[in-house]
């Protein structure tokens, strides 16, 4: 891991003045860490918030069986759509970037550029209202194609610039060794580029996905019955809100956790099927943070 | 597009002020970007310090809020800090709701600061820390007058994403009720349904014209100030 030779360096293995004193930092931080949590407990206390008649409500089969669990189906289906869609779109717009005509380039960077500076919600305000008023969708299921519509645009726009950077960091050889063998220039991009490119560019993929995970929940503001939504709902119910929202926010970090980690894995894993080099950031892009969803 | 398209187009700015929405949204972005910048630094200096316990508490902080949706901490910091724990930050309903938003979106992108921090002590050659530490400069020393100058200088193109992610983020704070762009639009598409995708284009553009720039900026920094190796 790079960030663990960036800390080792910084500082040798510590002597026996150094390991006493570290003690010392150990116990004065643990102490302010330990007292931050202890303080923060002692305040919700006094303010009745730790009751367990605002916790117990949280453990019960009717929060699951009809707020959390529904909640959580309807985050993993949104979430679930938009990466097929957003990785079609994706490869379209991605060789639509590598396309040898100068004009389909432009329209697809175009394209691109425009779909990562507009704010996720900004879009999905936009079909929810928009698609509302054409009547072209049925009303049950407008949230979730508006939810869908918006992180796909946005998430196809960030994959098209994995699958670019990911061709331009193969090594020259593969493609002039695809032309060798006779393989036209988008036989070479279909057949041994792109491929590659998407097997390097994997473990970004992944953690991009813990992303589209996320923005799901923005969905809970044009009325998609999502977890955050689901959380809400219960909470409003039992005057709970507070206690709803940390159950979301765990269910949440455990599951981009899980994902963070295969990201991880699939880094070490991957490195062998492709000439280009495995990256688990995104790469640096112009207009892009990244993970910030 | 006739001539009365045109003209319906224009008087959307009579009846709604476009521009003090964007304002509101710079004005979250400025406040929340000097909190997390400030905070993010300080995650980032325990993450790469020798003391074991301050290294497991910032990876601990990034870890858990970086998982979050930025959605459920503003809710979390509207709904839970104000409506039910009654905490405030200003008498005025509206300025209370802003600096509970600034809260929400300085607490979650302070972790994205600190790995943009990080990822910028990567860049600097291991030759330098070992270089400091061989004249006899301690960690904080070598930190501070070697380390971190250069770290910055490495981190500028990272941090500007944070930022533009930062300005995009802003509109989450329509979750926490505050009357920003993305509220405005959707106000004037219920009511101006006549033109709905001017409007849209209209706010989209807007936040092209945002992030452009700083986008460009960083770019330009970033090259300038890279460290000649």
């Amino acid at each position: 891991m790079s960030g663990a030779r960036a800390v080792s360096v910084l500082f040798d293995a510590p002597g026996p003045r150094t390991r006493r004193r570290l003690v010392w930092i150990n116990v004065a931080s643990t102490v302010v860490v330990v007292g931050i949590g202890l303080w923060a407990l002692v305040r919700l206390n006094a303010k009745g918030q730790l009751d367990a008649d605002l916790w117990a409500p949280l453990f019960t089969a009717n929060a699951w069986r009809n707020f959390f669990l529904p909640g959580l189906r309807q985050t993993i289906l949104a979430a679930g759509i938009s990466i097929i869609t957003a990785g079609v779109l994706g490869l379209a717009l991605g060789l639509g970037r590598l396309s040898a005509s100068r004009t389909i380039r432009t329209v697809c960077g175009g394209v691109v550029e425009f779909f990562r500076a507009v704010p996720v919600l900004l879009m999905m305000v936009f079909f929810y209202l928009g698609l509302g008023r054409a009547h072209v969708v049925d009303p049950a299921q407008l949230p979730l194609v508006a939810v869908v519509l918006g992180l796909t645009l946005y998430n196809g726009s960030i994959f098209a610039e994995l699958v670019r950077s990911g061709v331009h960091g193969l090594p020259r050889g593969q493609r002039e060794a695809a032309l060798a063998l006779g393989l036209r220039r988008g036989q070479s991009l279909r057949l041994v580029e792109v491929p590659q490119a998407i097997i390097a560019m994997l473990p970004a993929i992944a953690s991009q996905l813990v992303v589209i995970l996320k923005d799901t929940a923005l969905g809970a503001i044009i009325t998609y019955p999502e977890l955050l939504q689901a959380a809400r709902r219960f909470g409003a119910g039992h005057g709970n809100i507070l206690q709803s929202l940390v159950v979301a926010a765990v269910v949440f970090i455990v599951i981009n956790y899980l994902l963070t980690r295969v990201a991880d894995v699939l880094a070490g894993r991957v490195g062998r099927r492709t000439a280009g080099r495995a990256r688990t950031e995104p790469p640096g892009l112009a207009v892009d943070a990244g993970r910030p969803g | 597009m006739d001539g009365d398209y045109l003209e319906r187009y224009r008087s959307l700015f009579d009846q709604f002020d476009v521009v003090a929405a964007f304002w509101v949204n710079i004005q979250l972005t400025l406040a929340a970007g000097l909190i997390a910048l400030v905070l993010g630094t300080a995650l980032a200096v325990m993450r790469i310090s020798p003391a074991p316990s301050l290294r497991w508490a910032g990876s601990t902080y990034v870890t858990l809020v970086r998982n979050t949706p930025l959605t459920v901490i503003i809710v979390f910091c509207v709904l839970g800090l104000w409506g039910q724990l009654g905490i405030t930050f200003s008498d005025d309903f509206n300025r209370n709701f802003f600096w509970l938003a600034v809260l929400g979106l300085a607490v979650y992108h302070a972790a994205f600061v600190c790995e943009a921090l990080r990822s910028g002590v990567n860049t600097v050659p291991v030759g330098q820390a070992e270089a400091a530490r061989a004249i006899g400069l301690g960690f904080v020393a070598s930190a501070r007058l070697v380390i971190l100058p250069q770290a910055f200088r490495g981190a500028v193109a990272p941090l500007g994403n944070v930022l533009i992610a930062l300005v995009k983020n802003s509109t989450v704070a329509a979750a926490g009720s505050v009357a920003e762009a993305s509220g405005l639009m959707a106000e004037m598409i219920e009511f101006r349904p006549d033109v709905i995708l001017a409007i849209f284009f209209t706010f989209a553009f807007g936040f092209v014209l945002l992030v452009v720039p700083i986008g460009l900026a960083t770019t330009s920094l970033s090259r300038r100030w890279t460290v000649a190796r």
